[in-house]
């Protein structure tokens, strides 16, 4: 069914006890032309691309859990693109655009907001950094300004730029199209328009081997709900990615780390955009209900627990009372982990493997929510036509052996 | 916080005062020259990332000082045991293969 102001007072008149289901459950069938592990944001939009700009319609995707149950639903959705190097501007920029018509595209509203992003300075090196990505950005035609503290300030009221703290603000770094979107519409709405073309969607199904014919080509997966055969097979289960190659034998760059986050007690609209802060460990939006959401760092340690230490979350918290003075009396509601595929330069592995007709796409690290439409885009292109589609092509696994990384330790707005 | 017990200093400590220094095990190949680009890769950036027993290198930073190994459960993050530097893995459960 289509949304639309139609539909919406149809449903209303019937009380909405009769919405459809949004998606699709069938039983996995016996073979597929290809077959996604992961039902996150990224496999979905995967499987949507697929189906609707290379015509593959025989496609699944498997999902040990439920869909956008592991980062897709745990992250804090800032959406951005103000990386420093040429490769990432590409694919994060696309992303970006892809953002802004993703409502209209999917008929689901994604509730994409382009508030602003602004990443606060507080020393002479990061007024050196900040401005070398802002005019880094405004040569491949992405805005990204700098901005005086008193700007700053203007821009968001609440912030604290008094000279007296430990680490005063110096200025700030703002991509005012950077901004959030709603986590859960998103693989939500991936999954509806994914089914509506033709997509199993199949959730409850890990997958606990991926099967390899004579040569070493993939021939399928076996899942807890039974043995399903594909030529192609692409991974994109972000912090189990190294589980899962591993049953193709294939050892990967990739150390899974828990990153938390928080939300407050929801409280009347204040903090008017995004605002993060790499020196003193700042990351807070607002939702649409009112909470701050707050992202804190990784612990130092790898694990797949989807917790991690409270002193983690503290951290965070010490640097969000001195930015936001008036913040200090609030209560945080909840906190919880979730498991990040972090890689050596801090860019993502999307392309082929060694392993015929497997493909990967990974390393998303601490920042893989706002790059989930143009991930999926390009991924998609590069399992249709088994070569990696040319904005993915830098990000290939091979990287680590030529010696060609990515390096965006300094774009990543999460300690790590 | 996980409580970490150093091995030379015999007693357990916040891990504040621990740096994590990742994967243990992992040889410095000794004729550098000789090395394939392959082999390079796997040495730098290639990692088991078990979900389960995991050995790994942590340095008390804030205390003697010392780099040691402890064998961790990355599921439940338990510590079975910590061991000195140079000493092979103890013997509890498979070593992990391939991100197994």
């Amino acid at each position: 069914m289509r949304f639309s102001l139609f539909s919406l007072a149809r449903q209303a008149l019937g009380g909405h006890a009769r919405w459809p289901a949004q998606w699709r459950s069938p039983e996995p069938k016996a073979a597929y032309d290809a077959v996604i592990v992961g039902g996150g944001g990224h496999g979905l939009g995967t499987a949507y691309y697929l189906a609707k700009e290379h015509g593959l319609r025989n496609i699944a995707v498997v999902e040990k859990g439920w869909l956008g149950g592991g980062n897709t639903g745990r992250n804090t959705t800032i959406i951005r693109s103000n990386y420093l190097w040429e490769e990432s501007e590409a694919i994060y920029e696309l992303s970006v655009k892809l953002w802004e018509t993703l409502s209209d595209e999917l008929n689901y509203n994604v509730m994409y907001s382009p508030r602003g992003v602004m990443m606060l300075a507080h020393t002479i090196h990061d007024i050196q950094v900040f401005k070398r990505h802002v005019h880094a950005n405004r040569l491949a035609g992405i805005d990204n300004e700098w901005l005086t503290p008193e700007a700053a300030k203007d821009f968001c009221p609440p912030l604290n730029i008094s000279p007296k703290l430990r680490y005063p603000v110096l200025g700030a770094a703002l991509q005012r199209r950077g901004g959030t979107a709603r986590h859960d519409a998103v693989a939500w709405g991936y999954a509806r328009a994914a089914s509506a073309l033709g997509v199993d969607i199949i959730e409850n199904a890990e997958v606990t081997a991926i099967r390899r014919d004579a040569s070493g080509a993939v021939e399928g997966v076996e899942t807890t709900r039974g043995v399903i055969k594909a030529k192609k097979v692409g991974v994109v289960a972000a912090g189990h990615t190294s589980v899962l190659m591993g049953m193709a034998g294939v050892r990967m760059p990739l150390e899974s780390y828990p990153l938390q986050a928080l939300v407050s007690e929801p409280v009347k609209p204040v903090l008017p955009c995004v605002v993060m802060s790499n020196t003193v460990h700042a990351y807070v939006s607002q939702s649409d209900k009112g909470e701050l959401v707050i992202g804190a760092g990784t612990d130092v340690y790898t694990s797949y627990s989807q917790t991690g230490g409270l002193h983690v979350s503290a951290h965070t918290l010490d640097a969000i009372c001195d930015l936001f003075p008036t913040f200090r009396r609030m209560r945080m509601m909840r906190n919880w982990g979730g498991i990040v595929d972090v890689t050596p330069d801090r860019s993502p592995i999307i392309g082929l493997t060694p392993v015929p007709g497997l493909y990967v796409n990974c390393g998303w690290g601490t920042g893989g929510f706002k790059a989930t439409p143009g991930s999926a885009f390009v991924f998609a292109a590069t399992m249709a036509h088994g070569e990696p589609h040319p904005i993915a092509a830098p990000f290939s696994l091979e990287r680590f052996t030529t010696g060609r990384l990515i390096d965006e330790a300094a774009a990543a707005a999460v300690a790590h | 916080m996980l409580l970490i017990t150093c091995p030379y200093c015999c007693t357990a400590r916040p891990e504040s005062e621990f740096r994590y220094s990742g994967e243990a095990h992992i040889a410095r190949p000794l004729e550098p020259a000789t090395v394939s680009d392959d082999d390079w890769a796997a040495f730098l950036y290639m990692r088991t990332n078990p979900k389960g027993l995991h050995a790994e290198r942590w340095r008390h930073i804030h205390g003697c000082g010392r780099f040691f190994n402890a064998l961790r459960n990355t599921v439940t993050d338990q510590i079975l045991k910590t061991y000195p530097a140079g000493t092979p893995r103890p013997g509890l459960g498979a070593p992990a293969e391939g991100g197994r």
